[in-house]
């Protein structure tokens, strides 16, 4: 009895720790970020390449920055719960155009609608990569002092605005 | 007809090569930074791509990230500053091999691990056989004759 009970332990261990491992999504890499200084930029903005963005100026204010573009696919899904989000004008929405064409960007702000109080324009993707950026979507929380609070990877679903940004936002704003 | 199969293959045949000239536009005027960068890019994962360094991937972001490698070692940048860099910003997974600290003892040394429990177990399991075969019971007279006439056949005719 013993004989076979040692082997059937060890064998349900390890289910149990592959059972685990099928549960977790290994392309969700934490960001080291989280709660450090959100790395600063100068960038042209997408509207207008004259004039310049960088997260200094928005010091003070809780602000979600969406990095997206038009070629990413998962962006474009992702885009009308931005706009839905932009309308009920809980938290400013800031983009960073990720090595984008500048007039495809703006074609697809014109035609589905433009969620962002303005877009830095990240031609190179240098930004991208100071930020931690692998993927497109990611949308970072960052607070009043200027700290990274939270990175969401991927697109953004009904479940994780209303679960998860929206009750994060007011809470960074109550205190 | 022919003709355009014929041409079909010739361009088939050439399609490695055009994947090739494109491989070689990355290596530029200087061959030493660009053998650092590789030697670098090799300890650096990929994160589109997670099972391949930055130096093997063709990806968008592997190309982005040793542009950037490229960029730093010519602003003078050490090795390990470029380390430490991508590492603070996406955090110690991006190093191909994980660092040896406490929380990665087992990564490391649990093979190592098994093999020892493997070979106690082995060796508990044949001490006990050997002591087992020690301690059968010797046969005594009438046993060795009965055995004895098994063996040359006698016996076991009668019962067949």
């Amino acid at each position: 009895m013993n004989r076979f009970l040692l082997p059937l332990g060890a064998f349900i261990v390890l289910v149990i720790f592959l059972w685990i491992g099928l549960t977790l999504n290994p392309r969700e890499v934490p960001s080291p970020l989280i709660n450090k200084v959100a790395p600063t930029f100068r960038l042209p903005q997408l509207h207008d390449a004259a004039k310049t963005i960088g997260p200094e100026d928005l010091r003070g204010k809780v602000w979600l920055l969406n990095v997206w573009s038009s070629w990413c696919v998962t962006c474009r899904q992702e885009h009308p719960l931005l706009v839905e989000l932009g309308r009920q004008k809980l938290v400013p929405i800031y983009g960073l155009n990720y090595k984008d064409n500048r007039d495809d960007g703006l074609a697809l702000l014109r035609n589905s609608g433009d969620p962002y109080v303005l877009s830095a324009y990240d031609r190179e993707g240098n930004v991208g990569i100071d930020w931690g950026v692998y993927g497109v979507p990611e949308t970072f929380v960052i607070d009043k002092s200027g700290l990274i609070r939270h990175k969401f990877i991927g697109a953004l679903t009904p479940e994780l605005i209303q679960n998860k940004l929206i009750p994060l936002v007011k809470e960074l704003n109550g205190a | 007809m022919v003709h355009s199969k014929l041409l079909f293959l010739v361009l088939l045949l050439l399609m490695p090569l055009a994947h090739a000239a494109n491989q070689a536009e990355i290596t530029k005027d200087d061959p030493a930074l660009e053998k650092r960068v590789m030697d670098l890019s090799a300890h650096l994962r990929c994160l589109v791509c997670q099972n391949q360094t930055i130096a093997d991937s063709n990806a968008e972001l592997a190309v982005d990230l040793k542009n950037q490698v490229r960029e730093k070692l010519r602003q003078g940048q050490s090795e390990q500053e470029i380390l430490d860099y991508m590492v603070k910003r996406y955090g110690e997974f991006v190093l191909f091999s994980p660092l040896v600290k406490s929380t990665t003892w087992l990564l490391w040394f649990g093979p190592l691990l098994l093999l020892v429990v493997g070979m106690g177990v082995l060796f508990v399991i044949l001490r006990q056989r050997r002591k087992m075969m020690r301690q059968a019971p010797a046969l005594n007279a009438d046993e060795h004759a009965r055995a004895a006439s098994l063996l040359s056949g006698k016996e076991g005719k009668g019962h067949s």
